[in-house]
């Protein structure tokens, strides 16, 4: 069974970090990784940076922005992966926008995910349609979950159809918005979890986008299976660098801990 | 159906809609009603008496006399410069305004580059009485000063985008960022034959009025409803696009379209994207775009704010790959010729991005009784800092 499955089934309230491959430092993935999973964090998203990220507010494009000035490739997160394995245990995803796979070859992506170990990718804009139709087969071939988003935009019919295409979680995002934004959960986007919750699918959701304290997290993983911070920690990691990882994630966890 | 767009919004291999999950109730909307809403007689009266009455169309198709003369054949003018606003822009924002209305949304927002499709966009919305707010690259505000001023007399806000290279790449991908942060009250009219399906196909059709008046006039003129060569310069193609529609599927009409080479194809400074670029996805589709190795988008370099795009709509990359049109890039300098040439032969003041299709006589041989259309995008009136800049005028 794959990572990220077995996670899910033997865990609730699933913390999932998402960092820039790259920033603040070129050689700085393996060691944030290593922390992460230190200080308890469930799974990882390794984001491949992107020159044009669509989906990504500020914070993420302009550590995106530097970890390409650093050097990042494809070529160079696959090389600094290479032995992530022999000491990393939790499950790891790659996220990155379609065009740079579409350059490397997304079979020959795929294969040097699996010789990595990562265990599934989250292509923001690769539609599942067409996902389906011509690289659902690459992607299994390889042992690779492929997660999409939802929002609270999206019909009921294709929350169903990307349910039944997915084999790992369903991606849902907060509310209309790119990521980074920080204003807190009302009663709408409760509104919307409980919503989802209700549709009893297959697969579990983990929420992002606009989580970025112990309180937002609280509230996400109500209804949801975990949550995933992104620009919340890329500011830390801004702010205090790898050394104030731990003490981010008691941070995320504390609330939790005291209810 | 060779050069058209098939069902699945592809033009050959290019062209699809590859976009965040949170525009797909956006772009399916737009996909599911664009030919119903637009078939409607209604929205052709309107559109049609707004081109009529308030853009000025139909615009002239002007014999170009002294340049014929001076080039040895028969150069026709298609004068979009006489468009309410100064350029081709005002046919695809009239058409999309209406289409918002339609679908009840009540912001409008744009991307644009040289400030014409903003200026466009700004006007529709003031006509309309709709609120506008366009996303403009930060070095461009600086460039097209004039039009920046033109879009807030008309009531729109400029939101300037100050990510990346700061030009219209950037602009566009705030504007797409607003969209998602606004799913429901908002359209984005794109101002170019990009994008997801169905927006290049959409902006095609708003524009392809530009090739339909020219089959009317070249018939009245010349006794014939199509040239030999049609000529038109591409940013992300959409006055090409209109230009070339109805010649389409008409292999006599030799298509001629013009990238801008910036200072050089070679120079590392170009905007030549077919001669540049490979294969990819830009700003939701896949086309032509000029990237590096590694797949990130690499950023243009044109004199011209309206041509400094990393990519060209899916049509024209599908024209480029199955060899149905020429491609031909003109340098900044060749192009600024051009365009001083064309004011002291014609009287005709072009904008910048149209003087690199005016380019072509000079680089590229025609026989003496062959018929070219070029298509005379926009007006110069906002270049003229430009202008002033390079000829020391
Ligand atoms: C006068 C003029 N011509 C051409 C263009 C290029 O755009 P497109 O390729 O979409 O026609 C612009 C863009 O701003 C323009 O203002």
């Amino acid at each position: 069974m794959n990572r990220i499955n077995k996670k899910l089934q033997e865990k609730d309230d699933i913390l999932s970090i998402y960092f820039t491959a790259g920033y603040p430092g070129l050689h700085d993935t393996l060691p944030i990784i290593k922390a992460l999973q230190e200080s308890g964090v469930d799974m990882i998203e390794i984001g491949l940076p992107f020159s044009d990220p669509l989906a990504d507010g500020p914070t993420i494009q302009e550590s995106s922005v530097q970890a390409l000035k650093n050097g990042m490739t494809t070529a160079v997160l696959f090389e600094q992966l290479k032995a992530v394995r022999e000491d990393i245990s939790i499950p790891l995803i790659i996220m990155g926008y379609f065009n740079p796979i579409l350059q490397y070859g997304v079979e020959e992506f795929c294969a040097q995910c699996a010789k990595a170990g990562i265990d599934g990718l989250i292509i923001p804009d690769l539609p599942v349609d067409v996902y389906q139709k011509e690289y659902m087969a690459t992607f299994e071939k390889y042992g690779l979950a492929n997660i999409f988003l939802i929002t609270p935009q999206t019909p009921e019919s294709r929350v169903r159809y990307i349910d039944e295409v997915s084999n790992a979680f369903i991606y849902m995002v907060s509310s209309a918005s790119v990521t980074g934004s920080n204003s807190g959960f009302g009663a709408q986007e409760q509104g919307y979890f409980k919503r989802i919750d209700a549709l009893n699918l297959r697969n579990p959701r983990i929420v992002g986008f606009g989580i970025s304290n112990g309180e937002t997290f609280k509230q996400a993983t109500e209804f949801a299976k975990g949550a995933i911070i992104g620009s919340a920690f890329i500011r830390q990691l801004t702010k205090k660098g790898i050394k104030g990882i731990g003490e981010f994630v008691d941070g995320i966890r504390q609330v939790k801990k005291i209810l | 159906m060779k050069y058209h767009v098939d069902q699945n919004g592809y033009y050959g291999e290019f062209g699809g809609a590859y976009i965040p999950e949170m525009l797909y109730p956006n772009v399916e909307e737009l996909r599911n009603q664009y030919l119903d809403i637009t078939s409607e007689a209604s929205f052709k009266e309107e559109f049609e008496s707004l081109l009529r009455d308030y853009v000025g169309r139909p615009t002239p198709l002007y014999f170009a006399k002294r340049l014929s003369e001076r080039y040895g054949a028969k150069f026709y003018l298609k004068r979009e410069d006489l468009n309410h606003t100064g350029a081709h822009k005002v046919n695809n924002t009239i058409g999309q305004i209406l289409l918002a209305k339609r679908l009840g949304k009540q912001r409008i927002i744009a991307e644009t580059g040289a400030g014409q499709h903003g200026v466009a966009t700004a006007t529709v919305c003031a006509l309309m009485g709709m609120q506008c707010v366009v996303y403009m690259g930060e070095i461009d505000i600086a460039r097209q000063a004039p039009n920046v001023a033109r879009m807030k007399m008309l009531g729109a806000e400029v939101r300037p985008a100050r990510s990346g290279s700061r030009t219209l790449k950037d602009a566009t991908n705030e504007a797409i960022r607003d969209w998602i942060n606004n799913p429901v009250n908002t359209h984005y009219i794109i101002g170019s034959a990009i994008g997801p399906h169905p927006y290049p196909d959409m902006v095609t059709r708003f524009q392809s009025v530009i090739s339909e008046e020219i089959q009317k006039q070249l018939q009245e003129k010349e006794g014939r409803n199509a040239p030999d060569h049609i000529v038109a310069c591409i940013g992300g193609g959409s006055n090409a696009a209109g230009a070339f529609y109805h010649f389409l599927d008409n292999e006599q009409v030799n298509i001629i379209a013009v990238e801008a080479a910036g200072k050089g194809i070679e120079s590392g400074h170009s905007a030549a994207t077919s001669a540049l670029g490979k294969k990819g996805i830009i700003h939701g589709c896949k086309t032509l775009l000029m990237q590096t190795e590694d797949g990130q988008i690499t950023e243009p370099y044109s004199i011209s704010a309206g041509l400094d795009y990393p990519g060209v709509g899916p049509m024209h990359a599908h024209l480029y790959a199955s060899r149905r049109a020429e491609f031909i890039s003109i340098t900044d300098d060749d192009a600024m010729k051009a365009g001083l040439e064309l004011a002291q032969l014609e009287g005709i003041i072009p904008a910048i991005e149209t003087a690199h299709a005016l380019a072509i006589p000079e680089k590229r041989p025609f026989r003496k009784d062959e018929i070219v259309v070029i298509n005379l995008s926009g007006r110069g009136d906002k270049d003229l800092n430009t202008y002033i800049d390079h000829f020391k005028l």
